[in-house]
């Protein structure tokens, strides 16, 4: 079996996914299952907790993508934090910190989360 | 040159086999003495090969069958995954990129880009009506040789 789960917790009005365990072609489904769901809950300051994560594949990456740009039109983010460096390698070979905030720590992600956003002269 | 061991694993073409797939892969990467690290992109390189299996070649039908042969060399770790699907011409594959990506919604079609990037080299063959995918990552030096 591939063991893959994700819990929801919420704090401060942002929500932390916390995923465990092998995220696959065959796990993909509810990572898409958990950022539909805060979707369709209009939660839309997603932080993902990836400490407990051991594995990904780009099945799994690929719900990142798909999901990222639908949750910042609506003025949210998803931002990563606490990959292991075997999974944060994953990430970086599809170029992933350049467009996705990463950081190392759950809390580290909440407070950015709660800074006030720089205003960017750019059109 | 004929390989020193030869290994195989056959799965039905079915996401659910992956786990398996890659413990299988893991434990012989581990025998024959690579690193965790290296064992990681074996492993994650083989997982992306089946995955295109099934979701390409046999687009789901599980009575697609895929074979995960490796081939134990002294100085190299060949993992073939073939299959008996359409073939695929990989001078067509070029990686989406992940800011088109993310503009369409969509996530696939790095598999191909992953392989490249984690194994030492990566080869597309087709003969009579299999198409393999052939993972090669080179093994070290046992200590002490010079």
């Amino acid at each position: 079996m591939n063991g893959f789960s994700v819990s929801f917790q919420e704090q401060d009005g942002i929500v932390i996914l916390k995923l465990k365990g092998e995220l696959d072609a065959h796990t993909a489904s509810e990572l898409e299952a958990a950022f539909q769901r805060c979707l369709d809950e209009g939660k839309v300051k997603v932080v993902v907790d990836g400490s407990e994560l051991q594995y990904i594949s780009s099945a799994g990456l690929g719900v990142f993508m798909a999901f990222v740009d639908e949750i910042r039109e609506r003025g949210g983010d998803i931002k990563i934090a606490a990959l292991q460096p075997k999974v944060y390698k994953v990430f970086d070979l599809l170029g992933f910190p350049m467009v996705f905030d990463i950081v190392a720590t759950v809390e580290e992600a909440i407070k950015r989360f709660q800074e006030p956003k720089a205003t960017s002269s750019e059109n | 040159m004929s390989p020193v061991e030869t290994y195989q694993i056959t799965i039905p073409a079915a996401t659910r086999y992956l786990g398996a797939v890659r413990r299988f892969v893991a434990l012989h990467a581990r025998a024959a003495g690579f690193s965790e690290q290296e064992i990681e992109h074996i492993k994650l390189a083989v997982d992306e090969a089946c995955t295109n299996a099934i979701k390409h070649a046999y687009k789901g039908k599980e009575s697609g069958l895929i074979d995960v042969i490796i081939h134990l060399y002294p100085e190299e770790f060949v993992v073939i995954v073939r299959d008996r699907g359409p073939g695929f011409d990989p001078s067509k594959y070029t990686m989406p990129g992940i800011e088109n990506s993310i503009r369409e919604r969509k996530g696939g079609g790095y598999g191909i880009h992953l392989m490249r990037r984690l194994m030492d080299r990566v080869e597309f063959k087709q003969w009579n009506g299999y198409n393999e995918v052939h993972l090669i990552k080179r093994r070290h030096k046992k200590r002490g040789t010079p």
